[in-house]
């Protein structure tokens, strides 16, 4: 291994009595891709942060080619030749990729120097197979190809390590395929990379080397990540092996959700074309497909954001009259959104406002227009405890909770109220590996229960892992439907590419 | 060197000492103007607040002033609460005040006039809130814009009225013709202006504490301020949340058009209010929103105001200065409220 690019010593860092980073050491040298693995909270993000310089470190030093420096924002950490893409990317919409690229770079007198920045532009282009349209306002970007301009924006800038925070975490599977092939030969041309992640395949697939942290601390280094197992790996991150829920026998009942001929229109995004579905009691159905062929509208008709077209629905035998949250709800639909931050939860309030928002105005919450804050606070401590949902109380503002925790939150307020029919949106995206583990854990119980599951995933793996019956959406449509043993990956994959149809 | 860094969580002494450091900093910086104006500053802030809190007759006078912007507070609070941006309190204000002199011109029985009096006049106030949020639910028109603008519209009808149709025969000035005696709010302490619609403020406050803390109406206000998605995705209906507040905010700002008429001018003018709408919005912030704060923020207001008056005949200072402390504290207020979502850090210098 040559001389590290970039070394981190000692890195200490608190937030008040947390120690988010403990004596970290790392070092990243040129041509190597590193992961940073580790749960939410174990301190990768933090770790970053010191290293791009967000946040200044307690203690510990930052040595790059050998030499220690100083960095106190991104300025610095930029002319120290470090690039960070974060998960939430910062880019201006409705200013064209060049011009993003060109933000803050002093141009010749004054002028904003076009020509050189697309030579530049170019020339990444050629090097590393990163292309995108100058021109094209970043509005009319894909998140995919965002965030590939937010690589090439570190690029352009001269970055020699480039930190990647979670960056499949908003990817299809197709395009992280690209993002890897983009980073590999990034790598072999001598760039140091950092890729943070939680997705154990994707850490053993792609990255040379590996170190995971754990509350804060450096829980183990893994040396030939390719040739170690995700149950190994898996145990570093958490201190304990992790063994997949048990599918417990289950016989499926009635239908209770049956969706006939549904066809939505208005919408964002792919609509709906006569969708047919059924989802019996006892039963997982999973829903499959890329992402954008007509999810969202699906979740949105089921949990009653969206009136459909024409079509019709039924909850438990009973025919849905008019589609809004509050009368699905009442007929026994529990729902979980697929954004927790922006549609679950209400991240300024108390925890224990978000957990009874649906069910504010029913007996169990208020009686007359007046709230019970005494039922309503028993409930949150209630479910907090049941859940372990890790927390200071339920007067918390429930945005300082970690996503697995957030999930949970939403999980334990729909099932406290035992719906008949649960419909859950993207169930463990960003979660680490024990929060999903627990998710999973309460749907098959649910499941056992009698409860009719409808689970719309981009995650293969969890699907048929959760799944009784997977359904693949393509175009607006039911591409078709695989049972049990006739759901593989292949077969799924060519479904979800409209290569198949079979019901 | 010194940086910002995001706050996980506010420590709950920030919602008095953000207020208070708000309030020093507009007084440290008005004093530069009291003393360009030539006098002497400490002189010139202990003449305003003897004028308005040095004997039991001032501070009548400071609870008087206080008592609109209590309401006017209480109207904009309750709409922010909701992000719907009333900024229209002040053209609330006057609808109420028209509507409530209609009301207390007709002969009748005194507690029925007043009674009706405030009826009319939170009607009046609400129906022009609902102007704004309507066009705002219905047509995504920004309410910042209506709201603001309908002010002027209403306050130049206002004059159209009492310039025309609605002067006053027996004086022959720009104003309405006087409410019955009957109808004039009985004053609490012989010999002052305190009348009963300040206690009916002071009331208030805590009712839309309650309102907003311990309802389900409340709830959902300050749920749909929030995040309205989540708002929506959780079953609340969040236009007619929407349209709710702007009905509850505007009631409130009619009020103290009411207050004004029946308390102390007993009758509309054009200088009927003196902004009391747009310092609702400075009482508001500086109470952070929270009804039981806009008491003692209005209290602070009206006692600048009140010891402007008695500052300028003493010193020379004009009484403009209220007007630049209202701004300045507003100024102050939105800046301190940084350090709700961000602590400052100081970091080595070192290079």
């Amino acid at each position: 291994m040559s001389a590290p690019l970039i070394e981190m010593r000692g890195i200490t860092k608190s937030f008040g009595a947390v120690k988010a980073n403990e004596a970290v050491d790392l070092a990243v040298a040129p041509g190597e891709i590193l992961g940073l693995l580790g749960e939410n909270g174990a301190g990768k993000t933090t770790l970053m942060n010191v290293l791009f310089g967000a946040y200044a470190p307690d203690a510990g030093e930052i040595l790059v080619g050998g030499r220690p420096v100083a960095i106190h924002n991104s300025a610095d950490a930029l002319a120290a030749g470090i690039g960070m893409v974060h998960q939430h990317f910062h880019l201006a919409p409705r200013l064209t990729v060049l011009e993003n690229l060109l933000i803050g770079i002093p141009g010749k007198s004054g002028r904003i120097d076009r020509a050189g920045g697309l030579a530049r532009l170019k020339e990444i282009g050629r090097q590393h197979g990163l292309s995108l349209d100058p021109d094209l306002p970043v509005s009319a970007l894909s998140v995919g190809e965002q965030q590939r301009l937010e690589i090439i924006k570190a690029l352009f800038r001269g970055a020699k390590l480039l930190i990647l925070d979670e960056p499949t975490a908003v990817l299809a599977p197709s395009e992280v395929d690209g993002l890897f092939a983009a980073l590999r030969s990034m790598a072999a041309q001598g760039l140091g990379i950092i890729f943070i992640s939680h997705k154990l395949n994707e850490v053993r697939a792609l990255t040379h080397r590996c170190v995971v942290l754990r509350h804060g601390k450096v829980a183990g280094r893994v040396d030939h990540p390719a040739g170690t197992t995700s149950a190994e790996m898996a145990k570093l991150m958490c201190g304990h092996e992790i063994v997949p829920p048990a599918k417990g026998e289950s016989t499926p009942g009635a239908s209770v959700l049956t969706l006939d001929g549904i066809s939505t229109s208005g919408h964002a995004g792919t609509t709906l074309r006569e969708v047919s579905l059924f989802v019996r009691s006892g039963e997982i159905l999973g829903i499959a497909g890329v992402s954008g062929n007509g999810q969202r509208a699906l979740a949105d008709v089921i949990s009653g954001m969206l009136s459909p077209d024409t079509g019709t629905m039924t909850i438990a035998g009973k025919a849905v009259a008019q589609f809004s949250p509050r009368e699905l709800q009442a007929l026994g639909l529990g729902r979980i959104p697929e954004d927790r931050m922006t549609t679950g939860l209400v991240t300024n309030l108390p925890l224990a406002d978000s957990m009874v928002l649906p069910r504010i105005g029913t007996e169990a919450f208020s009686r007359k227009g007046l709230l019970n804050p005494a039922a309503i606070r028993a409930f949150a401590e209630a479910q907090i405890k049941a859940y372990d949902i890790r927390c200071p109380g339920p007067m918390v503002r429930a945005g300082a909770l970690s996503g697995g925790n957030l999930q949970k939150a939403l999980l334990a307020r729909e099932l406290a109220f035992d719906p008949k029919v649960l419909i859950v949106s993207q169930p463990t995206r960003g979660l680490d590996i024990g929060a999903a583990r627990f998710i999973h854990e309460k749907f098959m119980v649910m499941r056992g229960k009698g409860c009719g599951i409808i689970v719309i995933s981009e995650d293969l793996e969890e699907m048929l892992m959760l799944s009784d019956r997977i359904a693949v959406m393509y175009e607006g449509r039911i591409a078709g439907t695989l049972f049990g043993a006739d759901a593989t990956v292949a077969r799924l994959g060519l479904m979800m590419t409209g290569a198949e149809g079979r019901s | 060197m010194f940086r910002l860094e995001a706050r996980t969580s506010t420590p709950a002494w920030f919602n008095l000492a953000l207020p208070l450091l708000a309030i020093a900093v507009a007084l440290v910086l008005c004093s530069g103007l009291i003393a360009i104006a030539g006098a002497g500053v400490i002189e010139a802030y202990s003449v305003m607040l003897s004028a308005s809190l040095g004997d039991s007759y001032a501070i009548t006078e400071t609870l008087v002033r206080a008592a609109p912007m209590i309401f006017t507070g209480l109207a904009v609070a309750t709409a922010f609460r909701a992000k719907f941006w009333n900024i229209g309190a002040e053209g609330q204000l006057l609808a109420g005040a028209v509507a409530s002199c209609a009301v207390g011109a007709i002969p009748m029985p005194g507690y029925l006039a007043m009674l009706l009096m405030a009826l009319v006049g939170a009607a009046a106030g609400a129906i022009v809130a609902l102007v704004p949020a309507t066009l705002r639910v219905k047509f995504k028109v920004d309410d910042v814009v209506s709201s603001l603008l309908l002010n002027s519209v209403i306050y130049y009808a206002l004059m159209a009225l009492i310039e025309g149709p609605w002067k006053d025969t027996f004086s022959g000035y720009p104003i309405s013709p006087p409410i019955e005696d009957s109808a004039n709010f009985p004053v609490l302490i012989e010999g002052t202006r305190l009348h009963i619609g300040v206690v009916v403020a002071l009331i208030a406050a805590p009712l839309i504490w309650f309102l907003i803390a311990r309802t389900t109406l409340g709830f959902r206000i300050r749920v749909t301020g929030e995040n309205p998605e989540a708002a929506r995705y959780g079953g609340i209906n969040v236009q007619r949340v929407l349209l709710s507040t702007a009905l509850l905010s505007g009631a409130l700002a009619g009020l103290a058009g009411v207050g004004e008429v029946g308390g102390v001018h007993f009758q509309v003018m054009s200088d009927i209010s003196p902004g009391y709408g747009y310092s609702g919005i400075v009482v508001a912030m500086l109470a952070r929103l929270n009804p039981l704060g806009v008491v003692p923020a209005a209290l602070f207001l009206a006692a600048v105001m009140t010891g402007a008056e008695a500052m300028s005949r003493a010193t020379g200072v004009p009484a403009f200065l209220s007007d630049v402390i209202q701004g300045t504290a507003l100024l102050a207020m939105l800046v301190a409220l940084l350090f709700t979502a961000y602590r400052v850090r100081r970091v080595g210098a070192s290079a």
